[in-house]
């Protein structure tokens, strides 16, 4: 692979694809860990699909639904592409990175989890990446066990190899925390969980749409991520998996397409990826991820990372001016373009609610990471997440809507 | 309108009957795990008429003032007219409209105070919730 010459993101012309910063003043979105927005080029993608050739796929012996089947099967290419996976029938499409994760859990799970087993979680996990494995520990007996995370942020890496052990079958880990924006070492993580024999599964719903993401360089087992975090529609997400595991793999939902043949008692299944795609799946959705994925690759996902990174120097210099503010996470340079925070004496819901009365729209709860909210010792943070269309301005924004809500829920307590 | 208005921001800031009774005839105390708002309420009644009220916990504004204007409301009603606020009544003391996450918070105290007033296992829910 040769490295694509670097140019910096043209934010201004990106943000011409986005009608929804079209206002006065344009709306700041810092949420876009939970989900992103999509431009104009994708839509219009999943249009064509609706206004010129809507059909089914696979079966249909029409032009338009060769058609939406062709395009439906050029989106996993460009997937199979962007992940650098080696065959395209090893990406599955699913719904999201949940779904992804449960098909796991449950095709692969019920097969090789055992009473006694051991699974390695992080305790930064989403929930996505841990109730699946709590479910699936039910079901088996087995065990959870989890990697801690230091007063820095990142994971406590001198625990690991007291945790992987001949027991442990599978390591289930996020690349990128959706709380902390950690990078996590998973290459290392993944070469340690290999030497005892265990599978890994990488939850990337917070690495792919923000850097380059090579399943191969990796060697993780199976990979997860959604289409809506990374400028795509939602109810499209991607399963990678190593071709032997897929093909070993029993099917997760029965229906329609999955099937070779079907008899009153017993069926045999079709091929990758068709045997874990039951039912007539998200076609637009599809054909729009293809698009987000064009979208995100054509702006070039290096000129992005480094986009987001000088957005998040800079808001860890404005933010840390702001008296009575906590910042949880490592510093900029460890981490994906996220910063949670609270402020002394607001509630993160507050907070949330008086930047949102000034056109800025943050995140404030518990993130889906409860575990982690405990380890932190905090019921909930704020979160304000970056993606190629914010501005040095939205972050600028950011900094005097807190400076307000300061001023504003503190004015008497002096 | 704005959510962060005086009004609001003013019970939130000095709540009317905050704090706790040492002998209250109910005692009931609710969180919502979503945002760790977490409220207690505290009742003496004296002949079916709530003769005095306490709150106290931790939360955001919405949760804090609602339950604020809520004991207001309730002190010196019956029990029988406390249990029929509805969610409704809430609104129109908060006297702005909510999205569907802050109406939680909003509603957390009438919770506390419906689930506590009816005796927990009797209390038939709430709907809409």
């Amino acid at each position: 692979m040769h490295t694509p010459q670097f140019r910096p993101l043209d934010v201004e012309a990106i943000r011409e694809d986005f009608p929804i910063f079209a206002t006065t003043p344009p709306l700041a979105f810092l949420d876009n860990a939970a989900s992103t927005q999509t431009p104009r080029p994708v839509v219009e993608a999943m249009d064509a699909y609706y206004d010129t050739y809507r059909s089914n796929i696979h079966r249909g012996i029409y032009r338009i639904s060769e058609e939406a089947t062709e395009q439906h099967e050029l989106a996993r290419e460009k997937v199979a592409r962007l992940i650098n996976a080696p065959r395209t029938r090893q990406v599955i499409f699913t719904r999201n990175t949940t779904e992804s994760i449960n098909l796991v859990a449950y095709s692969w799970g019920s097969e090789n989890i055992r009473e006694g087993d051991e699974i390695v979680l992080t305790i930064m996990e989403h929930h996505s990446n841990l109730v699946p494995w709590q479910l699936l520990a039910q079901r088996t007996g087995a065990k959870l066990r989890f990697l801690e995370v230091t007063d820095e942020g990142l994971l406590d890496f001198t625990q690991l190899r007291d945790l992987l052990t001949e027991k442990t079958k599978l390591v289930a880990i996020g690349h990128v925390s959706n709380v902390l924006g950690s990078i996590n070492p998973i290459q290392s993580i993944i070469v340690e969980a290999h030497t005892v024999g265990a599978k890994v599964v990488v939850d990337a719903a917070q690495s792919v749409p923000h850097f380059q993401v090579d399943v191969q360089q990796l060697d993780c087992d199976f990979l997860a991520f959604s289409g809506h975090k990374m400028c795509g529609p939602t109810g499209i997400g991607v399963l990678y998996g190593k071709s032997e595991l897929l093909e070993e793999m029993p099917p997760f939902l029965g229906g329609g397409s999955m099937i070779r043949s079907v008899d009153r008692d017993v069926s045999s299944y079709a091929e990758l990826p068709a045997k874990f795609e039951a039912g007539t799946p998200s076609i637009a959705e599809a054909i729009g991820l293809g698009h987000a994925v064009d979208y995100i690759t054509q702006a070039n996902l290096a000129a992005l990372q480094v986009h987001e990174q000088e957005l998040l120097k800079y808001a860890h210099q404005r933010l840390e001016q702001i008296e009575g503010i906590t910042l949880y996470g490592p510093a900029p340079h460890q981490k994906a373009g996220v910063i949670s925070f609270n402020m002394e004496g607001i509630h993160p819901h507050d907070v949330a609610g008086i930047l949102d009365t000034h056109g800025i729209a943050v995140r404030a709860g518990h993130h889906c990471a409860q575990p982690l909210m405990k380890r932190l010792d905090v019921i909930a943070t704020v979160r304000a997440s970056f993606y190629l269309y914010n501005t040095i301005e939205d972050v600028d924004r950011l900094y005097e809507g807190l400076c307000r809500a300061q001023k504003l829920m503190t004015r008497r307590k002096a | 309108m704005n959510i962060y208005q005086e009004e609001l921001l003013d019970h939130y800031e000095n709540p009317s009957n905050y704090g706790t009774l040492p002998n209250p005839h109910i005692s009931h105390e609710e969180d919502n795990p979503l945002c760790g708002d977490r409220i207690r309420i505290d009742l003496i009644i004296e002949d079916d008429i709530i003769k005095e009220v306490r709150f106290s916990g931790h939360g955001c504004t919405i949760s804090q003032a609602a339950a604020s204007m809520l004991t207001e409301e309730i002190e010196g009603k019956t029990l029988a007219e406390a249990k029929q606020l509805t969610k409704d009544d809430i609104l129109d003391m908060i006297g702005i409209p909510l999205g569907p996450v802050r109406l939680k918070c909003a509603l957390l105290a009438l919770k506390v105070l419906k689930a506590g007033a009816y005796g927990i296992h009797a209390w038939p829910g709430e709907e809409d919730e």
